[in-house]
């Protein structure tokens, strides 16, 4: 019997960890990586689903959110890098350009 | 031991294969320094080493004493985890490689249980094989960052930005190999190429199939050279750039171990090279009668080899020599004779024996490549990479694909 | 207890150690080891779950590229350890409940849907059905993301510029 259901019950936990790593961290690239940790929490539920039901849809679908993942990383990244050099600080409580 | 092997079959057999591979390896790559030293010194017209042993043959074994009581300096800031992690993982991410490569084509049979020859055979072991690579970047970016110095981080930086530059061409090199084997099993790759062209040529990738592959060899040997951090595009660890790179500050053992990935590096590349574009175990010469003498090449060489380790140690400088140099011929002469008495042996032998030649010659390569190429500048090193290998390889793909699609019309 | 039970519960103990360690180490950098962590162990579980093709590309693609961009940003822009935050405390108190009150919602959907049906066999070469999938039915997606791809590196190398 392959374990979908504990991998399934995983998966909530990860991206629950992912949602406290990003409201409770400051630094900016730790939040794009509690991001990451999201995405991948819903990685490991298409898989299983895939593997539940026997089509391989959603491993086509993982395939795609890794690619698009890479993309929003690299332009995210790029983001980064031009708030950290106009504001010297990567903290989030610093980016409050907003605020009123 | 049979009763163990008998209760956990798959495991105990694994371990033990595990167990001996890493004892070849780990041998083969002291024996590897050994040998890149003496070549490099010959193409430089000196001896190399000739001290220590006979034929400095116990040279490895002085340089992994030294390594290991040499004293052992941390650079002060530097962070203490990541700093220790990075040699680790370069060291163990290149081992692990040994795990999916073929050596032979018979079973063995160990305590009683039948086994392939090769510790496993992945469905996907060339795609695994590429993730470890892609994963042995983190060694060296990590002790570039974590040496807290400006040396290594930059040496580090420029070495792992050359690292995943040159993974790109090399994994589209071997794209137009995988179309014309259907698979990514390592052995399987080497089963398609069996057969032969009008009796007598083999069909190895390098020269079979709709388009031969001889692009795709030459951008896969170029990247892995590059991918290797190997001459000649060794700039950001060579000793005369940034003082020595990304592994500037580390001492001993750490550094050995660093050593030892580049050449377990270096020898996971030759094996993938004769795995994918020559032919892997399948001999160069038919299996058709009248080439049936050709089965005692290994005997040949190894007679060969050991009369000549035997009359010239009779005649070597130190005592030592003396006694040492005409045993091991002795050694090798007395294997050759057994292959020819035992010829399941010999039948067994063979595929190993054409495998490590074709690995060897490989390693020959790349220590000639180091002791003749200059180095390139890491400009043109880059533009290499990007501009020459990449479309390269594309086109590579570009055309078996469109032949093989013509082919099977 | 089979070896495949033994094998996920590594794995998961693995993945659950690196979620964790990401949320509380304060050097980005170990985040960034502590995520790495956390998907190759994720790869094992998709071997696991005989999802091969999809291991090896979040291998090479995931921890190998991606991780390695995350790596290089924290190095090129020397991050160092975290500051306090000046979050209240009531936001703490309230919020660590609340996730996880998501995620038991979350397992609960999700488990209650993976048993709508039986657990049906996969097709025997996946990787080859995987491909034919890819390159026939979802082949307009496919072109898409290379075009999104080349967008995203235009995107990237103008916005990271050095200041004219």
């Amino acid at each position: 019997m392959p374990l979908t259901s504990e991998c399934l019950i995983l998966s909530a936990i990860l991206f629950g960890l992912g949602v406290v790593a990003f409201v409770f961290k400051r630094n900016l690239i730790t939040i794009f990586m509690a991001i990451e940790l999201m995405l991948n929490a819903v990685n490991l539920a298409f898989v299983a689903f895939s593997r539940v039901w026997g089509k391989m849809d959603g491993q086509v679908f993982v395939f795609f959110v890794i690619v698009v993942a890479a993309a929003e990383a690299a332009v995210g990244l790029a983001i980064i890098i031009l708030i950290a050099r106009n504001r010297q600080s990567l903290n989030v409580e610093r980016v409050d350009f907003l605020k009123l | 031991m049979n009763a163990i092997v008998a209760e956990f079959p798959l495991l105990a057999v694994t371990l033990i294969k595990i167990v001996v591979l890493l004892f070849v390896v780990l041998t083969t790559l002291a024996y590897l320094t050994w040998f890149e030293r003496k070549v490099v010194a010959h193409i430089q017209t000196r001896w190399g080493p000739y001290r220590v042993g006979p034929h400095g043959l116990l040279q490895p074994l002085a340089d992994g004493l030294k390594f290991l009581f040499k004293e052992d300096p941390a650079p002060a800031g530097a962070e203490r985890f990541v700093y220790y992690l990075a040699p680790f993982l370069a060291m163990t991410l290149a081992l692990t490689t040994f795990a999916v490569i073929p050596f032979g084509p018979q079973d063995i049979r160990i305590f009683g249980q039948r086994t392939p020859l090769g510790i496993t055979d992945l469905n996907i072991g060339l795609l695994i094989l590429f993730a470890i690579t892609s994963l042995g970047v983190y060694g060296v970016a990590l002790a570039g960052w974590s040496s807290n110095s400006k040396y290594p981080l930059l040496g580090g930086l420029r070495s792992s930005a050359q690292m995943f530059s040159y993974e790109l061409a090399l994994t589209l090199s071997v794209v137009g190999v995988l179309l014309m084997a259907g698979s990514f099993s390592l052995r399987e790759i080497i089963q398609a190429q069996q057969g032969r062209f009008w009796g007598v040529l083999p069909r190895w990738n390098i020269i079979a199939g709709p388009f031969p592959q001889i692009i795709g060899f030459f951008c896969y040997f170029v990247a892995a050279v590059a991918e290797t951090n190997r001459a000649p595009f060794d700039l950001p660890e060579a000793e005369s750039e940034l003082v020595a790179g990304f592994h500037t500050e580390y001492a001993s053992f750490k550094f050995a171990m660093f050593f030892m990935g580049e050449y377990a590096n270096m020898i996971t590349v030759s094996c993938l090279a004769t795995i994918m574009f020559f032919g892997g175990w399948i001999s160069p010469f038919p299996p058709a009668h009248a080439w049936a003498w050709t089965a005692f090449l290994p005997t040949a060489l190894f007679a060969g080899l050991g009369l000549y380790l035997f009359f010239d140690g009779l005649r070597y400088e130190t005592l030592l020599g003396r006694i040492v140099l005409p045993l091991l011929g002795a050694a090798l002469c007395s294997l050759a004779v057994f292959f020819v008495l035992h010829p399941g042996a010999n039948a067994f032998v063979q595929g190993p024996f054409w495998f490590l030649l074709k690995v060897f010659l490989f390693l020959f390569l790349y220590v000639w490549a180091r002791g003749t190429l200059p180095r390139l500048r890491y400009d043109q090193l880059m533009a290499i990479g990007w501009k020459l290998l990449l479309p390269l390889s594309l086109a590579n793909v570009l055309l078996t694909s469109l032949l093989l699609a013509w082919r099977q019309k | 207890m089979t070896v495949q039970n033994i094998l996920f519960f590594v794995f998961a103990a693995l993945v659950v150690a690196g979620a964790v360690s990401l949320i509380l180490q304060r050097h980005p950098i170990h985040c960034a080891l502590s995520l790495i962590v956390v998907m190759v162990s994720l790869a094992g579980l998709y071997l696991l779950l005989g999802a091969e093709f999809v291991a090896a590309v979040q291998i090479i693609v995931y921890a190998g590229a991606i991780m390695v961009l995350f790596v290089f940003v924290i190095m090129l822009l020397n991050a160092g350890e975290e500051e306090r935050t000046n979050l209240s405390r009531l936001a703490h108190a309230a919020g660590v409940p609340l996730a996880l009150a998501l995620t038991a919602v979350l397992g609960v959907i999700l488990t209650k849907a993976a048993r709508l049906g039986g657990v049906k066999p996969l097709p025997p070469t996946p990787t080859h059905t995987l491909a034919m999938f890819l390159f026939r039915d979802y082949v307009f997606p496919f072109e898409l993301t290379s075009f999104l791809i080349l967008v995203a590196i235009l995107g990237a190398v103008v916005l990271a510029q050095r200041e004219r």
